[in-house]
């Protein structure tokens, strides 16, 4: 009976957040649109509110295409990597008090095992399917999650050494209910850290090099068709979603808001990721893309140095307060 | 019971993927299949509860040391550098030997015996969380041989400072 309560739980997380998948790439269209003079999707449903389930349909039906040198286990393999991953680390996040699906001790770190994991799905699919511009895109990603995932973890130390624990929801519990309480003041380098990290880990703008189309076609996932293209897309904003609810779990405060919302308490935490995935669309219409040497850069002699400059102050500040 | 069916699964999975990792003749799935091993002996650390040790396992090992193999792996031309000879290049001789030190293991498996039982129960640990036990005993007991660890790594890190310093000269 317990088994089929968490299945079932599994389940309806699964079809919630695939849907925020469908609509959040609906938004990120509509919100580019009006930033730059266009209306965006509108043919399909009333201004185009139907685009991302056509899309959807679209991408299921299509043939699945599997190039004749290609690598054809690893090819195929990839995707399932990369969604796998990410879905995996949606068990942890608290999205309110208690509506957790696996309320771990380590909750942080396993969020990071699996980032770290889903890596080997872009590097692998850029190696087997044996393409130049998936090569380079999958090698550019290598390195470019293998640099950015140092000042990752590390700028959540600070967060970390404050509330004493790798647990999620002791992390938010640690914050407090008020608006000044939470780690987003005493943390502010390391959340200005986390959040360039956080870009340049789920690849986007202005660190998306390792689909950058105007080089390389679209990177790694250039030989997908079909479905297994919509696994990687898939993958890629339930990685977006998962790092904005890391930020607001761990700078914002979770689930607190002004004041508790009855029957629906995740609603401030949702509503702070959806100020998160507004950010990523906004820095995606706004921003260029960094040149390679220029991303390596500042990860490795901005960031990394930040990020130990913020956990030396956190100490300080623990062993005198 | 279910500890025990999940300790053995672990195992056995450690086994087969050492196994394909050597035999495998493409260097990538012999990477990958290491990739599984230090996935299930993050299983193995977890039986035990040591969390803590699990995550790292993943997040170093599989994370970080097997992605910079990957890229070595996807730098050298695959065909042309590996062509290793055998090191034993009679199968007779090969057998006679892997089998003889395989009856040498099996030999000395009971001598094994188990260490002295130390301070920390699982009740203990469990109540005070994996992750402080271990930074408690790591910061106070057992400090001085963790600087010597830290320093062993800065003289690495220093070290592949000056190479990469030097080629850079040349090149000049």
């Amino acid at each position: 009976m317990q088994i089929l309560i968490i299945l079932l739980q599994i389940v309806i997380l699964l079809a919630i957040v695939l849907l925020h998948v469908a609509y959040t790439t609906y938004f990120e269209r509509k919100v580019i649109g009006h930033m730059q003079v266009r209306l965006g999707p509108m043919t399909v449903g009333w201004h185009g509110l139907l685009q991302p389930i056509a899309d959807g349909i679209k991408s299921f039906f299509k043939e699945d295409i599997i190039p004749e040198q290609a690598d054809k286990p690893l090819f195929l393999l990839a995707p399932v990597i990369c969604l796998v991953t990410m879905l995996a680390s949606l068990a942890v996040l608290p999205f309110a008090k208690g509506w957790v699906l696996a309320d771990i001790n380590i909750g942080l770190l396993f969020i990071f095992a699996m980032s770290s994991l889903a890596s080997y799905g872009i590097i692998l699919a850029g190696w087997a399917s044996n393409s130049k511009y998936t090569f380079l895109g999958g090698m550019r990603s290598m390195a470019q999650v293998i640099s950015y995932e140092i000042p990752m973890g590390m700028s959540l130390i600070g967060v970390m050494m404050l509330s004493g624990s790798l647990n999620l929801t002791e992390i938010v519990n640690s914050q407090g209910g008020s608006l000044f309480s939470i780690y987003l003041f005493p943390q502010i380098i390391g959340f200005f850290v986390f959040f360039v990290a956080m870009l340049a880990e789920t690849n986007r703008v202005p660190f998306d090099l390792p689909e950058a189309e105007t080089e390389l076609v679209s990177g790694y996932i250039t030989e997908y068709s079909g479905m297994r293209y919509a696994m990687f897309f898939m993958a890629e904003y339930i990685g977006m979603m998962v790092m904005a609810s890391i930020g607001t779990v761990c700078f914002l405060g979770g689930w607190n808001g002004p004041f508790p919302i009855p029957f629906f308490p995740p609603f401030w935490f949702i509503l702070k990721v959806y100020g998160f995935l507004f950010l990523f669309i906004w820095i995606r219409a706004t921003l260029p893309r960094y040149r390679y040497d220029q991303l390596m850069e500042l990860g490795w002699k901005l960031l990394i140095p930040l990020a130990l400059l913020n956990i030396f102050l956190t100490g300080l500040f623990k062993a005198f307060f | 019971m279910l500890n025990q069916f999940a300790f053995l699964y672990c195992a056995s999975v450690i086994i087969g993927t050492a196994l394909l990792a050597v035999r495998f003749k493409n260097p990538v799935y012999s990477v990958l299949s290491v990739l599984v091993l230090f996935f299930h002996m993050g299983g193995l650390y977890l039986l035990l509860n040591a969390e803590f040790i699990a995550a790292v396992q993943v997040i170093v090992y599989a994370g970080a040391i097997l992605v910079l193999y990957l890229f070595v792996l996807f730098l050298v031309s695959l065909k042309d550098e590996i062509k290793i000879d055998r090191f034993v290049n009679n199968r007779r001789l090969a057998t006679a030997a892997s089998v003889g030190f395989g009856i040498c293991l099996l030999y000395i498996i009971p001598s094994f015996k188990l260490g002295a039982k130390g301070d920390f129960t699982v009740e203990r640990i469990t109540n005070l969380t994996h992750t402080k036990a271990m930074g408690f005993e790591l910061y106070s007991t057992f400090l001085l041989p963790f600087e010597v660890a830290g320093l062993i790594l800065l003289i690495a890190v220093i070290g592949g400072l000056v190479l990469a310093r030097k080629e850079d000269e040349v090149q000049k």
